[in-house]
């Protein structure tokens, strides 16, 4: 299965959504779909996607938040899945997309590819929904599931160890930042 | 030596009165009241994090939707969130305000905090990290607001040091 087409399936939601993602690959085919003002790729402090999606999620409790993290970055920051358990906001989702490598950083196996299972440790750490995913067809049946429960869910989805030739694109850190910052509050005057 | 229920009260009330409404905290003795006052408040959201640098996203994220945040760590929580200050509050501009138990100095018994306690101010000067002590009840609330403002203002993090002679009873 590959993270692209996983993307591909889900887009009409995430254009809907407001889209956390982490650096490399995911931020490049994301891009490569098409840029909304309502993405944003924290292309650096990997692990922290998860965390910037968590205070995003309590602090517009109206709006649906995606976030898109890898398991390189989720393996930086395990504590995340207890913390979000505490809070279990409703209008989080967060998918993990699994493909057992430092991809963006020299393509080095993760303790994924050695064994380790995500979902298993974010249902030990209390996420109150956990699910995960080997096809296109079961990763949009599973997502499109945990956006409309309104529960926090973690799902992971197992991806092929490939990506794009390059990691930078021509979107400006700073212009994605203020710009998803304005998109958001701009749902606060609706 | 009991923490100062008195002063951790004002604490509290500073940041609420500033309008802040997300809190990450890590607790460590200093914080355990005013952590437990911001849990009591239906008016504001505590999120218990396991690691302090968590802290960061959460802020950066409740930055995003327009709400004010803070962090209460122990100062060796701030030498844990030193790589996401740098790699996401200052590459991202995210303001801070963060709340830092100035352990480890004058006063405190305990010698496993020393290293930190001598290494805290040094680091935030590298970092240019704009910082001021709370270390009396009567200034307390205007450096609370003064730290926020110029967070806002800047678009960076600040810390406010919270000293053994506020946090503790005489």
């Amino acid at each position: 299965m590959q993270r692209k087409e996983c993307l591909r399936a889900v887009y009409p939601q995430l254009e809907q959504s407001l889209v956390v993602t982490i650096m490399g690959a995911v931020a490049v085919e994301l891009q490569g779909l098409g840029h909304r003002p309502n993405f944003f790729y924290l292309q650096h402090a990997m692990g922290l996607a998860s965390s910037l999606g968590l205070g995003l999620a309590l602090g517009l409790p109206e709006q649906k938040v995606v976030v898109l993290d890898g398991d390189g970055s989720l393996l930086m920051n395990l504590g995340t899945l207890s913390t979000m358990a505490r809070s279990a906001p409703r209008n989080l989702v967060h998918v993990v997309f699994d493909n057992r490598s430092y991809l963006s950083a020299g393509n080095s196996p993760t303790a994924t590819a050695a064994g380790a299972d995500l979902e298993g440790i974010a249902r030990a750490s209390g996420i109150p929904r956990t699910a995960s995913a080997r096809s296109v067809e079961e990763f949009r049946a599973a997502f499109l599931g945990a956006l409309d429960r309104g529960q926090l869910t973690t799902l992971v989805a197992h991806v092929d160890t490939s990506g794009p030739s390059d990691w930078l694109t021509d979107l400006g850190l700073l212009e994605n930042r203020f710009q998803f910052a304005r998109h958001c509050r701009s749902l606060v005057h609706r | 030596m009991p923490v100062s229920q008195a002063n951790s009260r004002l604490l509290y009330q500073a940041m609420k009165g500033c309008g802040v409404r997300i809190v990450s905290a890590l607790p460590e003795s200093w914080l355990v009241p005013v952590i437990g006052l911001i849990a009591a408040d239906a008016e504001m959201k505590l999120v218990q994090v396991a690691k302090e640098e968590e802290g960061v996203g959460i802020s950066a994220g409740a930055h995003f939707a327009g709400v004010k945040s803070a962090m209460i760590i122990p100062n060796h929580g701030f030498l844990a969130a030193i790589n996401p200050i740098v790699s996401l509050a200052h590459l991202y501009k995210i303001p801070l305000l963060m709340f830092i138990a100035y352990r480890g100095t004058f006063g405190d018994p305990y010698p496993w905090h020393t290293p930190g306690g001598t290494v805290t101010e040094p680091l935030l000067r590298t970092l240019r990290i704009p910082y001021e002590f709370l270390d009396a009840p009567d200034t307390l609330e205007c450096r609370v607001r003064g730290a926020l403002r110029l967070a806002e203002a800047s678009l960076l993090p600040v810390a406010l040091l919270l000293k053994h002679e506020l946090m503790m009873e005489a």
